[in-house]
């Protein structure tokens, strides 16, 4: 094993991967876990979570999403694939490119719903930001749906950048 | 019409079913 240019595109795979995992494990555990679980918790007790459990998940779930996408644009630039893979293979016509890069589509939308939508939404949900309840109630529902959506679309994100590297052609 | 992203099981199948397009659609581009 030689530390060399090969070794770096590797090491921020490494990071690339831990990153995300801990961005879709905190997304899944929010709407298999935490969402289902709130309607059946008292009211009295709710604050175990909105004021203790949710601030702390939310950090590593929004830093995890900006590392997962930085790590990942680094190592794409660092492996050639960048322009080609966000060109969804149309440059190079490599279905290589084209699956990754459908992947980073996804990925980035989701970053984005992350920090756009779901993280400024939820600290005015969470009484991070003081806001009136007509808007508290306007940005839970933009906050739930961005993150349903996510849900979503990890699905196919992970299929379409795992099939990159482990689909035969 | 109802949202069906308001279900968490409706959220899950789409992300199969989007799957499967976005599958569709590759083999499409190299056909």
């Amino acid at each position: 094993m030689h530390i060399d240019a090969a070794y770096w595109t590797f090491f921020f795979r490494w990071l690339h991967i831990m990153s995300g995992v801990m961005w879709i494990g905190l997304l899944w555990y929010f709407n298999f876990v935490q969402t289902p679980s709130m309607p059946k918790i008292p009211d009295a007790e709710k604050p175990a979570i909105t004021k203790v459990i949710a601030p702390t998940a939310l950090f590593w779930f929004r830093w995890g999403a900006m590392s997962t996408i930085i790590t990942g644009i680094i190592e794409a630039y660092l492996n050639g694939y960048l322009a080609d893979a966000y060109s969804l293979g149309l440059t190079n016509h490599s279905i290589q490119a084209t699956r990754i890069g459908f992947g980073m589509w996804l990925g980035t939308i989701m970053w984005f719903n992350v920090w756009v939508l779901i993280w400024p939404n939820q600290k005015k949900v969470l009484g991070i930001v003081q806001v009136g309840p007509d808007e508290k109630k306007k940005a839970a529902r933009i906050a739930a749906l961005a993150s349903r959506t996510n849900t979503m679309l990890s699905i196919p994100m992970l299929y379409a950048m795992a099939s990159a590297s482990h689909l035969p052609m | 019409m109802k949202n069906p992203l308001d279900s968490l099981r409706s959220t899950v199948v789409l992300g199969f079913v989007l799957t499967v397009v976005m599958v569709l659609i590759i083999n499409a581009m190299y056909s």
